[in-house]
């Protein structure tokens, strides 16, 4: 009897500190499920002037991915949102795999107010899940990058920041080579990276295999093609990996680099956060990403003079570009039972909080100011080139072609199969690797083109 | 029943129902139906909701063409199934598990040999006890991050090799395609022999010791007490631990999708079909692959089941 007792009270000390474990999570409001009305609402319209801005009340739920930033700089937004909008309460919720949870969630009604859109959304599935914001005339004299995720003139989200592609590249360790000139051929640029390798002790470049992400490179279409159609293009394309094409000029860099051992070591063993630290103390050299890392390696850095940003190494005809492009687009949840709150906030954000300025990234708005960080940009000359929407009845081939054809444009498994050949794990050649995604894109392509 | 108090006296009639409320039968044999009853629900719900309930969906899923959260989903069939056993790469990837199958042979052999060992009196039995069965304990990511410094170029192991003098074998352990399996199913062993450990000495330790003794007398040798003692009786264990052996090989997942991701040779069949729904959205196929891997390892246990029946031990 005894022993009974002692494992009744054990069990009940067990469900406690559980129960109180478990309070330590960010509350969510709870949203009830929007009843069962099945009318599409009308276009959520903007939100009434400061004057009225009491007259706006609800509870939202805002779901974002920075898990480094909502307790402390998103807290800080709410209050002063709350000052303009004190009848609106904001709570968050932050996801670390936020694609991958939000996407589970989009199965129901319950996916927050605002939110941002998950990649992986095709664009014509966005009227089924996210209400109308604005037409792409109206709202495109005030903001960048509506077209993204706009559908028949619809648009659907809106950035919060923007980012050029380039190459994050330290400044100590180029001069320390003996760099004098930023390089934009692939060329040059290699050239550029055994002179790190024979004259400093920093790896040239860092893969980032094992974290994986840091080789979708296909975002470098446009700073490569300088073609704001470049994407559609390829959709009207057999092979669109051959030689000569902007994107085989892309993944041969990747190539070259790693079989002329311009890498670390291993890269199965790299590991993405202490690579910030590593470039920021001059143990690597280069790192394409986009250009929000700058911010993230500024932090780390003692000097954050010392980190640099060029566009991809490639010209056409002397004239180097950018792909710039809307990062995550904030929507608001077609199912919301708070309309105006949600618009209230979403307006808000993207005029006002100032986000994308202190992330480093291209504002939303069209008159907004640009970061320090892309200041380099501007001095180059680099043009910045914005990929054009699909033409209409085409929306949504590319991405359909790409994962039906399973070559994994958005996903890590190209650049490592590239690497893998490249540091002779597998048999293949880059043009064995090239041939395959054509014949894929082909066969593919047929299937979505004839549907 | 009275209870003589300070002149107080409560009768209790255990016929009626005075200020006190009884739920359900008042009989012990009705008491002994439903208190199991009671008890089961709970796991029971926990099992139809988490367990049986998922595999039935999946199945519908397996027919579909879905990418897991578009609101239509297109009917088309046995086509998973047919693109399943008509792509040879997706097949490919059971030679994977080659590995970790080859590797759990190993883990039993060593589980086995502490189990025997430890029945005995050995100096610090507890303390060795403690120690093997305690990496099964501890989380499988924090394993894999562990290991992942273990077989850095410079890490752990690397350090080790070069302070015994072994310095000039050192691989890239997790970078060469040849023995990034080798190194994994060997993480895999490191993790799991505990559990087997200590099923194993449940088991030997269950035989009595007079048997000992009486082998002790005949003069039987550690070796000879080991064969005609110890194997027969655990048989059963031993079979029980193929099967899950087989199982775990064929739907090993954690430790390379947490180490490597499935990268570099490393993918196994499980996280190929976690790759088809999550990144090439894929969500029918993937559920078809799942069904696919659940038919064969019901037919695996149901054929050992056949062979263990035959020997009479199960």
């Amino acid at each position: 009897m005894k022993s009974l007792k002692f494992l009744v009270v054990l069990m009940i000390v067990a469900m406690l500190a559980v129960a109180c474990g478990g309070a330590a999570e960010p509350a969510a409001a709870p949203v009830a499920p929007a009843p069962a009305a099945t009318e599409v609402p009308a276009a959520v319209a903007p939100a009434a002037e400061a004057p009225a801005g009491s007259d706006i009340s609800g509870e939202i739920t805002v779901l974002t991915n920075r898990t480094d930033l909502v307790d402390t700089t998103f807290v800080e937004y709410a209050k002063k949102f709350n000052e303009k909008y004190p009848n609106v309460k904001v709570n968050f919720e932050a996801m670390t795999d936020y694609t991958g949870e939000v996407k589970i969630r989009m199965n129901t009604e319950d996916y927050g107010d605002v939110l941002l859109i998950p990649d992986e959304v095709n664009i014509t599935q966005l009227p089924d899940f996210f209400a109308p914001l604005g037409t792409v005339d109206e709202l495109g004299q005030k903001y960048n990058f509506v077209t993204e995720k706009a559908l028949q003139g619809q648009v659907y989200g809106l950035p919060v920041t923007g980012n050029a592609n380039g190459v994050l590249y330290n400044k100590a360790v180029f001069e320390a080579a003996g760099i004098t000139e930023l390089p934009n051929t692939p060329e040059a640029f290699l050239a550029a990276l055994q002179l790190v390798k024979d004259k400093t002790d920093a790896i040239p470049y860092y893969t980032n295999y094992a974290a994986g992400w840091p080789l979708q490179w296909q975002s470098y279409l446009g700073s490569v093609s300088c073609d704001p159609d470049a994407s559609n293009k390829m959709v009207q394309m057999d092979a669109p990996f051959a030689p000569g094409t902007p994107n085989y000029i892309i993944y041969k860099l990747m190539y070259d680099m790693v079989a002329q051992g311009l890498n670390e070591t291993d890269p199965s063993t790299t590991d993405w956060e202490s690579s910030k630290q590593m470039f920021a103390d001059g143990e690597i050299a280069t790192l394409p990403l986009g250009s929000w890392a700058i911010v993230q390696m500024e932090e780390k850095a003692a000097d954050p003079s010392v980190v640099g940003y060029m566009p991809f190494p490639s010209n056409v005809d002397g004239k180097v570009c950018a792909t710039a492009g809307g990062d995550y687009k904030i929507a608001i949840n077609k199912n919301t039972e708070s309309p105006e709150a949600a618009r209230a906030w979403l307006d808000w954000f993207l005029d006002e909080s100032n986000f994308a300025y202190d992330q480093g990234g291209i504002p939303p708005l069209k008159d907004g100011e640009y970061p320090p960080q892309l200041a380099s940009f501007a001095e180059l000359g680099v043009e910045l080139v914005s990929a054009n929407p699909a033409p209409a009845g085409e929306e949504g081939w590319f991405n359909q072609i790409d994962t039906e054809a399973e070559i994994g444009l958005n996903t890590p498994n190209l650049g490592q199969r590239i690497i893998d050949a490249a540091r002779g794990n597998t048999d293949e050649t880059f043009d064995d690797i090239m041939n395959d995604l054509n014949a894929k894109w082909t066969e593919a392509r047929a299937g979505v083109v004839n549907q | 029943m009275n209870i003589s108090g300070e002149g107080s006296v409560t009768k209790v009639d255990s016929t009626k129902v005075v200020g006190r409320f009884r739920l359900g039968p008042r009989s012990t044999k009705g008491q002994r139906i439903l208190i199991p009853i009671l008890f089961l629900i709970v796991p029971l719900a926990l099992l139809l909701v988490f367990t049986y309930l998922p595999v039935v969906n999946m199945v519908g899923y397996s027919f579909l063409k879905w990418d897991g959260f578009s609101k239509n989903r297109e009917f088309v069939g046995l086509a998973n199934y047919v693109e399943i056993f008509t792509r040879p790469e997706l097949f490919r990837v059971f030679g994977v598990s080659i590995y970790y199958f080859v590797g759990s042979f190993v883990q039993m052999a060593l589980a086995l040999y502490f189990a025997t060992i430890l029945t005995f009196k050995i100096r610090g039995k507890n303390f060795f006890k403690g120690t093997l069965f305690f990496p099964y304990m501890i989380n499988g990511v924090a394993i894999g991050f562990i290991f992942l410094y273990f077989f850095k170029p410079e890490g752990v192991l690397d350090i080790l090799m070069n302070a015994v003098g072994l310095g000039e074998y050192t691989q890239l352990w997790l970078g060469n395609r040849d023995i990034i399996n080798f190194s994994l199913a060997f993480v895999s062993v490191w993790r799991y022999m505990g559990l087997n450990f200590v099923l194993f000495l449940g088991a030997i330790q269950s035989i009595p010791s007079e048997i000992y003794e009486a082998s002790d007398l005949d003069g039987a040798g550690r070796w000879q007490q080991f064969r005609y003692i110890i194997l027969p009786s655990i048989l059963p264990i031993l079979g029980l631990s193929f099967i899950l052996a087989i199982k775990g090989a064929l739907s090993v997942f954690e430790i390379p999708y947490i180490m490597t991701g499935g990268a570099n040779g490393s993918a196994t069949f499980v996280i190929q079909t976690v790759d088809m729904a999550f990144k090439f959205q894929k969500v029918g196929l993937a559920s078809a692959m799942a069904v696919v891997l659940l038919v064969i390892i019901l037919v695996v246990t149901w054929v050992q089941r056949l062979i263990f029946k035959e020997e009479g031990t199960v």
